[in-house]
């Protein structure tokens, strides 16, 4: 070697250069072959699809680019009530799953009631397929025509999916709680807290750190569910779609709704995975917050 | 001396089918500093949780300052652990806040005090334990001795009448032992009753009023530290002290 090493302790932090060199190049040729791989693929992948015999009639159906542009704004504006809609039903969810989650930790037999209730609520509602859920209250309720009861069709699709995916939250706050470690709890006992002040103020603010991970992944799911509120008839984006397709017999406007709901989505996902990485080092560094 | 602050009658407990403590008896006076040693499985931990009710006992009855049972059905275990603190092994601060929130925290929402005055006493019970700097620190920054010394602050925080160890050396890099052992002199000193379990046989030596030597579940032998350590009268005593390491 030409390159003369520090003496032991001489440095802070030393890195032999010629070692550094080869990790460079290793690292430049790894992106090259990578991009290469991809290339290829994208490019097999096109030649495949292009060349089947159905493509044409395919291109032309799904993928109209005039089509596309006359149907589009619509589409957007109908996603207008399914942001909406995603924006109301969140936060109850939240509340809900929590309440829910909560009821079904307390012991005491004064509560036995409410631990039922909440445990027949999960098991109802997350065995039940959510479309479902939406067709039963969106067509039940309103004609049983009760004085004051709202008729509307957005009304009860929220409430649907607010009851279904209350009952998959629940469960994740469930396992959030869960996995608060016992002697966090015993700690907070023996240092006198009563069951309510561990729970508030030990066992939830860890709970819900744990949680926020599968959280946004419920919120992401949501997103997309909202489109199931259409077989009650208001028109959200994937109704409008159907509207323009059956018009024209041009399934673009499908396509066009499905890069709506990406856009969207992709985002919340990607943030969800910074959210997780970073609870992750935070905890390999033994970090602050 | 007559006077015991808290005494243990018969305690027995087993969890499922398998017997860890077989009929204690202990009474331990006030400002006194009573150390358990024994086995791993000797029934000291149990013992220890038994006391401030973390557990329930299957027989007999744990009474503190001479008229609150612990072991009662209709007792008040809140008030309880208010009078006795506890530290274990592994810390278990609260990770989610600093250590300052960590030691505040139960003076602010169980006795209900203000949080500047909490604040203060906790910075003033850090100071004492010259750890002053590490008010705004989170636990994960601790060292074990830091760690523990605040799990220590934290239960004195509640200015308990009784503190129990639960083998908080156990854990600890040999170097930081030494630490953590100088704040429970420092307790011993300013007058805590204090039950300790630990297999710090020397600290036990200079520390102790009185050592007892679980086997079995049950106290085989009990006395000074002399009386314990230099000529044990239980066969099982001797065979216990002479594997140790010295």
């Amino acid at each position: 070697m030409s390159v003369l090493a520090p003496a032991p302790g001489a440095a802070e932090v030393y890195r032999d250069p010629a070692r550094q060199a080869r990790v460079r190049r290793r690292a430049r040729r790894d992106a090259l072959v990578g991009m290469a791989s991809l290339f290829g693929f994208v490019i097999v992948v096109s030649i495949v699809v292009s060349s089947s015999p159905g493509w044409p009639a395919v291109q032309e159906t799904f993928f109209n680019g005039q089509e596309f542009i006359s149907t589009f704004p619509g589409l957007l504006e109908a996603f207008w009530l399914n942001v909406r809609i995603f924006l109301v039903a969140e936060p109850l969810i939240l509340i809900i799953g929590l309440l829910v989650a909560l009821a079904r930790t307390l012991r005491s037999p004064i509560f036995l009631p409410i631990r039922v209730v909440a445990t027949l609520y999960v098991d109802i509602f997350r065995g039940v397929p959510t479309i479902l859920v939406i067709f039963l209250l969106g067509f039940g309720v309103p004609a049983l025509r009760i004085e004051g009861m709202p008729k509307d069709a957005v009304f009860w699709g929220t409430a649907a999916l607010v009851l279904s995916y209350g009952a998959y939250v629940a469960e994740v706050f469930r396992a959030g709680i869960d996995s608060v470690h016992p002697s966090q709890r015993m700690a907070a006992r023996s240092l006198g807290l009563s069951l309510f002040q561990t729970n508030r103020h030990v066992v939830l603010p860890q709970a819900v750190r744990n949680v926020v991970p599968p959280l946004l992944n419920d919120f992401i799911s949501l997103q997309k569910d909202t489109a199931l509120v259409a077989v009650l008839g208001p028109i959200e984006v994937l109704r409008r779609a159907q509207i323009d397709a059956s018009s024209t017999f041009n399934y673009t406007p499908y396509v066009g709704a499905a890069l709506i709901f990406i856009a969207l989505t992709i985002p919340m996902t990607r943030f969800a995975d910074w959210i997780q990485s970073r609870s992750r080092s935070r905890r390999r560094a033994g970090g602050t917050s | 001396m007559n006077s015991a602050i808290l005494s243990v009658r018969g305690v027995w407990k087993s969890f499922d089918e398998h017997p860890v403590l077989r009929g204690i008896d202990l009474e331990v006076g006030a400002h006194q500093a009573v150390v358990l040693i024994g086995a791993s499985g000797s029934g000291k931990s149990t013992l220890l949780r038994c006391m401030n009710g973390l557990e329930s006992v299957d027989a007999g009855t744990i009474i503190l300052d001479g008229d609150v049972d612990v072991t009662g059905f209709d007792t008040d275990l809140d008030v309880v652990r208010r009078r006795i603190g506890i530290v274990f092994q592994s810390y278990n601060l609260f990770p989610h806040m600093t250590v300052l929130d960590n030691i505040a925290l139960a003076p602010r929402k169980v006795l209900r005090r203000g949080r500047a005055e909490c604040d203060d006493q906790a910075r003033g019970l850090l100071a004492r334990f010259g750890l002053e700097a590490k008010a705004g620190e989170y636990p994960d920054r601790l060292s074990g001795g830091q760690a523990q010394r605040v799990a220590i602050i934290r239960a004195l925080a509640m200015e308990p009448e009784i503190m129990l160890f639960d083998e908080i050396t156990s854990a600890l890099d040999p170097l930081l032992v030494g630490e953590v052992l100088d704040a429970v002199r420092e307790l011993k000193s300013g007058g805590l009753t204090i039950v300790m379990a630990t297999h710090e046989m020397t600290f036990a030596r200079d520390v102790a009023d009185q050592v007892c030597f679980l086997q079995g579940g049950v106290v085989l032998e009990q006395g000074s530290p002399a009386q314990i350590f230099e000529s044990p009268g239980e066969p099982e005593t001797q065979q216990f002290l002479s594997r140790l390491p010295h």
